[in-house]
């Protein structure tokens, strides 16, 4: 999309195309042929790993929506009947359920090698916005879909987190009643879950070509986070990155293809297994894994407006990240102070997950609460743990990033991607007036 | 740059950009007209596909049951499906009444005394949404330290009147619009 087409037609007919539609030179500057940086690690493999499982989701979910009854007295048995008796319908349906979790896994990896490497800051700043919006895209649909089967946990997760959007004042429950199409989660609602969970992939696979796009017009960001300097800097896609990602791909589907056939329940909830029923709540409410962090922001605050304020800034803070970074060096391999802050952020994440699996009031340590209240809630319990992880996650973005980017001396950063070894501090002479000492 | 305004306006004979033909009022009278009637039609084309979302006729139909409480006992409470949540019919035992009327100027979140909650003379009768105003789980009857619910979600505490005592919701337990049609059966919705 960016620089010199290299695309030669050979035949007649490829000649004749390309005066009309130069399809097929788009597909060989924008995958064949495209200039990308020659010292990507594997870490960069999870972009083709999210492409193949979006892909997946198309065409499983597809599957499953041929035999799928979107009504409350049927949607539950016709999942059950999908998995006993439609022909290979236990594959494709647990193909599609852990397909979420592998997708969110490969994206929560793609997210974080993006933090660690620095992809989101100039030019890149679109390219990280629109995975972002992406990233939102996915949990809308992740969430719509998982209140499809219609047990237990879909439904009553379903009433938790259209809920959230009542807590709004004034338009809150006219909002809700709209979203439900009726006074509770009931067939309106599953019916327009359904049509929706069917159309977003769909959007989601555009927002991803915009994605593609943002990417190639600076291309790819790499481990040393220093621009591509010339032509010696990059190989050809193909096949270098090609057989690169298709190794990656290759290990990824073993550990996926694990899930789907030896332990497809493992990630789920068994309460989920029980019919959907609006007169019980279950003892213990918890979203899927990938949203547990979320959840447990939500709970970590006492005010029902606030938790739901913050749980959405937990995301939306993302979207400005390229400007509270105000780090020049885009590599931590060049930044060890950020590094440690970045690692108890992964840290905070974890407990965060941790938390939110776990019921609010439950002690920490050992099987009884320390009997000291610090304000509304034992201090040995989640509810303390979350609310100590919620405050590193925002301050990790809001303060941590603006402030050491000004503070920190970063190590010495290479000129270019072919540069040899000026990225070790003990190889480089001390003083060595080669080294950019790129500071802020 | 007034005077050539002017005399656009007033010589129709006057030549170049701002001839008779191209009157820049008139031009910017249709081109408003046009983005007015093109906002206009889409946004009456967006209302019907957004309001379309909105509660059905036949949903709203279904909105109002009638009840028959000789069914419960005292100190009992039934449940039942009302606009697709959970009804709370509780039948209050004196003691149960007292306790809430003794709280009615406790230090209370959402203050409002018992005697709001019920119908005059119909005090043993409490008519409750069974949904917490947290996040819409469904509170257990009889749990918590005021004997009125417990929610098993997020921690929620009621007392005998349902007024939210302890916990994160942050109102009492909804009152439905209802009322007796005789002694013993009440109308809801």
């Amino acid at each position: 999309m960016s620089g010199h087409s290299t695309y030669e037609p050979k035949t007649g007919f490829e000649r004749w195309l390309d005066t009309r539609l130069p399809i097929i030179r788009f597909m060989n500057d924008t995958a064949l042929d495209f200039p990308t940086p020659k010292n990507l690690n594997y870490w960069w493999t999870f972009g083709g790993i999210l492409a193949l499982m979006l892909g997946i989701q198309i065409v499983t979910g597809i599957v499953l929506a041929m035999h799928y009854v979107p009504h409350v007295d049927y949607a539950f048995n016709s999942v059950e009947r999908i998995r006993r008796d439609v022909n290979y319908g236990w594959l494709i349906q647990f193909m599609h359920a852990n397909g979420a979790s592998m997708f969110f896994l490969a994206v929560y990896v793609h997210i974080f090698r993006n933090l660690y490497y620095g992809s989101y800051k100039a030019p890149r700043e679109v390219l990280w916005i629109l995975g972002c919006v992406i990233y939102l895209l996915m949990i809308i649909t992740a969430f719509m879909g998982y209140v499809l089967p219609w047990g237990q946990m879909s439904f009553h997760g379903a009433v938790v987190i259209t809920n959230l959007i009542g807590a709004l004042p004034v338009v809150g429950k006219s909002i809700t009643t709209w979203l439900w199409g009726g006074f509770a989660v009931d067939d309106p609602t599953l019916n327009r879950f359904f049509s929706l969970h069917y159309l977003m992939p769909f959007v989601i696979a555009g927002v991803v070509i915009l994605h593609i796009w943002a990417l190639h017009v600076p291309g790819n960001n790499n481990p040393k986070g220093v621009d591509v300097k010339s032509k010696a800097d990059t190989v050809p896609f193909h096949p270098y990155y090609t057989v690169k990602d298709g190794f990656a791909i290759c290990v990824f589907l073993l550990m996926y293809a694990t899930f789907v056939f030896y332990m497809p329940d493992v990630l789920g909830d068994a309460i989920n297994y029980v019919k959907a029923n609006p007169l019980v709540t279950p003892q213990h409410i918890v979203p899927e894994w990938y949203l547990l962090p979320f959840y447990a922001i939500l709970r970590a605050v006492p005010n029902k407006l606030m938790g739901v304020i913050l749980m959405f800034a937990a995301i939306a803070v993302l979207f400005i990240l390229p400007w509270l970074d105000t780090s020049k060096v885009r590599s931590m391999r060049y930044r060890p102070t950020a590094r440690l802050y970045l690692g108890i952020f992964f840290l905070a994440c974890l407990v965060l997950g941790f938390c939110g699996a776990n019921p609010p009031d439950q002690p920490i340590l050992g099987h009884e609460p320390s009997g000291f209240m610090l304000l509304d809630a034992d201090i040995n319990s989640i509810v303390w743990l979350s609310r100590i992880g919620a405050l590193y996650y925002f301050a990790y973005f809001l303060l941590v990033m603006p402030i050491l980017g000004l503070t920190e001396t970063p190590l010495p950063v290479p000129e270019g991607i072919s540069e040899p070894v000026l990225s070790h501090p003990a190889a480089a002479p001390t003083g060595a007036a080669a080294a950019p000492e790129k500071r802020g | 740059m007034a005077d050539t305004v002017v005399g656009a306006t007033s010589d129709p004979h006057a030549s170049g950009p701002h001839a008779s033909g191209d009157d820049p009022s008139r031009r910017d009278f249709i081109n408003i007209a046009a983005i007015a009637a093109t906002v206009g039609a889409v946004g009456g084309l967006a209302w019907p596909l957004i309001d379309q979302m909105n509660p059905a006729g036949d949903t709203l139909a279904l909105a109002s049951i009638e009840f028959d409480l000789t069914k419960v006992e005292p100190g009992q409470q039934v449940v039942v499906k009302w606009r697709g949540k959970p009804l709370f019919v509780r039948h209050r035992t004196p003691a149960q009444i007292a306790a809430a009327v003794k709280d009615d100027h406790a230090d209370l979140r959402d203050p409002q005394t018992d005697a709001e909650r019920t119908k005059p003379g119909k005090a043993e009768w409490l008519i409750l949404v069974g949904t917490c105003t947290h996040l819409g789980c469904v509170p257990t009857v009889g749990g918590g330290e005021y004997g009125g619910w417990f929610c098993p979600c997020h921690g929620s505490v009621y007392d005998t009147s349902g007024r939210i005592r302890k916990g994160p919701a942050p109102k009492n337990l909804e009152v439905p619009t209802y009322s007796f049609l005789s002694d013993t059966k009440i109308k809801v919705g």
